[in-house]
């Protein structure tokens, strides 16, 4: 019952959804104001949504892909006892409300809230097994990491409220308000708004929590992953391309970071053995490669990626929650192997997932891959090279887990030998749904040059995202850069198949053991922030709070007192005191009345 | 006259009233110099009766009989004040066998 | 300087002096007859003033029944002897220092006010006299006259209950 109001809740937002989406199409984008929410001397701040172009496309990706989450939860969830159901539940609808929020604000400060509620709901579902202490860490890590961004996030809307004094799209967008904007201010802003899209979107140097996010159960993890909250980031930035392109500093920022993000996350994705720790670095290096796009000033190119990645990240996350239940719970790759006969919808589903991912066409990550990396071509060819070799890395680690994961021999022990099993049809649908989703996802965004007028989705956004003026690159060189690339991609499948058909696993060397203890960015973290912030709590702890907050807290209670016992000898009950007393008030009366007042 | 010599003994008779109330111990001293800040008062009222008369006879023939009406009613006051204020001092000096002011700082209970 | 202003500063020095007296007396009853001086002075004042009415009256119901009421409860209660006790000297001090501060602030407050050109009438003038008075107080001031009485007589009352022994 908790799981058919959960999902049926929100299989009505998805059909509200496709019926805004229709409107939205026939041209009907419309903000509609509800209330004034915040109304403070000249700051007016409506409480109202806007439903255009951009939002309507999220709102389809949240609510689409969060059914089927929510359908595939009922099944993988069915062990809980029921309150603990209901609990998970509750979050999980929270968290696309708050999502749904974040996209249809139509300012800032509502989609303040929705970016605060995503980033509770996280911290709610990442520490769902509140038992487990290291899993109460992660959901801290997540919180803390968000925190920063959101204070930058919070930091930027105050300085949009100083400069310009409004914090709606439409107003802030205005050409009149942009010209009042100095550029170094347009910097300061969307530098601060970037560190808030790294917070969330776990870009370098905020990544690290996605990782431990892990510690959810795994529908959480799609549903992080795929159709909300890492998503904010990229829909902020799209959202506030009007700011980004007049700042050519932050612009470069957000696609070095970005890329970056791409490859660092890549090769810590090589060595790992959790199959889910392997998929989060690969949404980390995903979610480079998107903004990598939006810094390269191919917004749609990176909303495109945004939704083809939703479809075959949720899937390759259910697919991975569907061996890890086959398996009674084992996530470790190095116990698993050949599964590809015992379980085979999910291992078909699971392999249109890598080959989508990998972008081999004609499947969705293709498109969306291409379309960013043509667009990083035209704007620097030094980009490109490191682009490429991020998707060649991203091809190699997914083939990887797929064929250790997949063929070869059984690695685990016998019990899981027998016990192993397709999961229910609760499960399947939803994995083929967005199985077919990610083959057909990218046909909304054919390049120019197999079809005339086939990059639709572009010009859908157009009105929400203005067409880049860009160096256009020949027909010719953009064939042949689709065929290095597929080529290119294809040999590295190939190379993984020949290393990883017969696995065998050794302890891991030189740089290799780099890779696998990710680079020891965690254990930087803790050094640099982490352990000295832990001092000097202490330090604060044991010197400031006994001997100045203590003293001073007293130290009032004291003083109130000698006061108050002074104060007394005042009420003494002689008549005569009153009388002098009040006789030297008239005098000091007179005197404020006579002589300084005038 | 001019006006100002009648407001500085009024204020010099006021004040002696008021110095008499804060150095005083005995009520009916105490009580004696109320009486002589309400005649100061008394006395400008007067005055300042005969200032308006002065100032306005040539529009009313009896401008300023106000003030002297008024200091009057005062006296009437006065006098029903200080029979319930002898009556007071006499009850308590029944009570405590005193008329310090200082024994009475029931107040402070 | 005519008759009324040395008249006026006479009468002004003699108020002054015996208010002076009736604070710094010893004894009560000196007090009360520096008080009966004081009154006797006032009313010169209203005389001057051509306030014939209120001086009469205020001779009669202040020098006469009040100050015999004073001097009455004091005889009564034989309080006719130095019995004061000695209050603190730095709380007489204090009294007169604030009393006297009071009068400095208002005398420099009102020294240069609006008032400084006007004149109060002497000798002349017959808004003071009975005439006027009495018909002013039985047209325009009946009412308050009445209710007067009626305060008279409560607060008889009230003497007679709290002065009567229980």
């Amino acid at each position: 019952m908790t799981g058919v109001i959960g999902c049926g809740v929100v299989l009505a937002s998805f059909v509200l959804s496709i019926m805004v989406f229709l409107q939205v199409k026939d041209g009907h984008s419309q903000v509609v104001d509800y209330f004034n929410f915040i109304n403070v001397g000249d700051l007016k701040i409506s409480f109202a949504f806007q439903l255009d172009q951009l939002s309507s496309l999220f709102l389809l990706i949240i609510t689409g892909v969060g059914f089927l989450i929510h359908v595939y939860s009922i099944s993988y969830m069915q062990e809980e006892n029921p309150g603990q159901f209901g609990r998970y539940f509750s979050f999980l609808n929270l968290f696309i409300f708050s999502m749904l929020l974040l996209v249809m604000g139509a300012n800032y400060v509502i989609m303040f809230i929705g970016w605060e509620g995503v980033g509770l709901c996280s911290y709610l579902l990442i520490g769902y097994w509140f038992k487990n202490n290291e899993f109460n860490k992660a959901a801290n890590k997540a919180f803390i990491m968000n925190r920063i961004g959101d204070l930058a996030f919070l930091i930027a809307l105050f300085w949009l409220i100083a400069k310009i004094g409004t914090v709606s799209y439409s107003e802030v967008f205005s050409a009149t308000n942009l010209a009042r904007l100095k550029s170094s201010d347009i910097t300061i802003i969307t530098l601060l708004l970037f560190t808030g899209a790294a917070g969330k979107s776990a870009q370098i140097p905020l990544y690290t929590w996605l990782p431990d996010a892990m510690a959810g159960p795994t529908p959480v993890s799609a549903l992080i992953h795929a159709a909300t909250m890492v998503t904010a980031g990229i829909y902020m930035i799209a959202r506030s391309n009007a700011l980004y392109s007049l700042s050519q500093i932050s612009m470069n920022v957000v696609a070095i970071t970005g890329l970056a993000t791409a490859i660092l996350a890549a090769t810590i994705a090589l060595k790992q053995n959790d199959i889910k720790k392997v998929l989060a670095y690969s949404t980390v290096s995903q979610l480079g490669y998107m903004f990598l796009a939006l810094g390269v000033g191919a917004y749609s190119a990176g909303v495109f990626h945004v939704m083809t990645h939703a479809f075959f990240k949720a899937l390759l996350f259910l697919a991975a929650g569907s061996v890890i239940h086959a398996m009674g719970g084992e996530q470790d790759i190095r116990k698993m192997g050949g599964l590809s006969k015992k379980i085979k919808i999910t291992y078909i589903t699971f392999l249109i997932g890598c080959i989508a991912i990998a972008g081999i066409p004609p499947f969705s990550g293709f498109f969306s891959k291409d379309a960013i990396l043509l667009a990083v071509f035209e704007h620097n060819k030094i980009l490109y090279v490191i682009a490429l070799l991020g998707a060649l890395l991203t091809a190699f680690y997914m083939f990887r887990l797929l064929f250790i994961v997949f063929t070869g021999a059984f690695r685990g022990t016998d019990e899981q030998k027998d016990h192993t099993h397709e999961s229910p049809g609760a499960m399947t649908i939803p994995m083929i749904i967005l199985a077919i989703l990610s083959v057909l996802g990218g046909l909304v965004g054919i390049p120019e040059v197999f079809m005339h007028g086939g990059d639709k989705l572009t010009a859908f956004l157009a009105p929400v995202i203005p067409l880049q003026a860009g160096e256009i690159v020949s027909h010719n060189t953009e064939l042949i850069l689709m065929a290095i690339s597929s080529l290119l991609v294809i040999g590295v499948v190939v190379f993984a198949w020949f290393l990883f058909r017969k696995t065998r696993f050794s302890e891991s060397k030189g740089l290799g053991k780099v890779l696998e203890n990710k680079w020891y960015v965690d254990e930087l973290y803790e050094k640099i922030f982490v352990k000295p912030l832990n001092k000097l709590g202490a330090f604060f702890n044991s010197v400031f709070e006994r001997s100045v907050i203590d003293d001073l807290v007293n130290g009032v209670g004291r003083l109130v007192n000698y006061g108050s016992r002074q104060l007394r000898l005042l009420q003494s009950g002689q008549v005569g005191s009153y009388v002098l007393l009040m006789v030297v008030s008239m005098v000091l009366i007179f005197i404020l009345q006579f002589f300084i007042r005038k | 006259m001019p006006i100002n010599y009648y407001i500085f003994l009024s204020l010099a008779l006021f004040c002696i009233g008021i110095v008499g109330v804060l150095t005083r111990r005995n009520a009916i001293i105490i009580f004696m110099c109320i009486e002589i800040m309400l005649n100061a008062v008394n006395l400008l009222l007067v005055a300042f009766s005969k200032m308006h008369h002065l100032k306005n006879a040539a529009i009313n023939a009896t401008a300023g009989t106000d003030g002297q009406i008024f200091v009057f009613f005062i006296m009437v006051v006065a006098a029903a004040e200080v029979s319930v204020g002898l009556a007071i001092i006499v009850m308590m000096y029944r009570n405590i066998h005193s008329v310090d002011v200082n024994f009475l700082n029931r107040l402070k209970h | 300087m005519n008759i009324t202003q040395i008249i006026f500063w006479i009468l002004s020095v003699v108020a002054l002096f015996s208010a002076l007296m009736v604070i710094t007396a010893r004894n009560p009853v000196y007090s009360v007859l520096w008080l009966i001086a004081t009154f006797f002075s006032i009313s010169g004042h209203y005389i001057l003033l051509n306030a014939q009415f209120l001086a009469i009256v205020n001779i009669i119901v202040y020098a006469g029944a009040i100050m015999v009421l004073f001097l009455f409860v004091i005889m009564l209660m034989n309080l006719n002897k130095e019995s004061e006790p000695r209050k603190h000297r730095l709380l007489k001090l204090a009294g007169a220092v604030s009393g006297g501060s009071l009068l400095l602030v208002l005398v420099a407050a009102l020294r240069d006010t609006d008032l400084k050109h006007e004149h109060a009438l002497v000798n002349e003038g017959n808004i003071g006299l009975i005439q006027n008075l009495g018909k002013e107080l039985f047209s325009t001031y009946t009412v308050p006259f009445e209710i007067s009485s009626v305060l008279f007589l409560s607060a008889m009352v009230g003497a007679v209950v709290i002065g009567k022994k229980e």
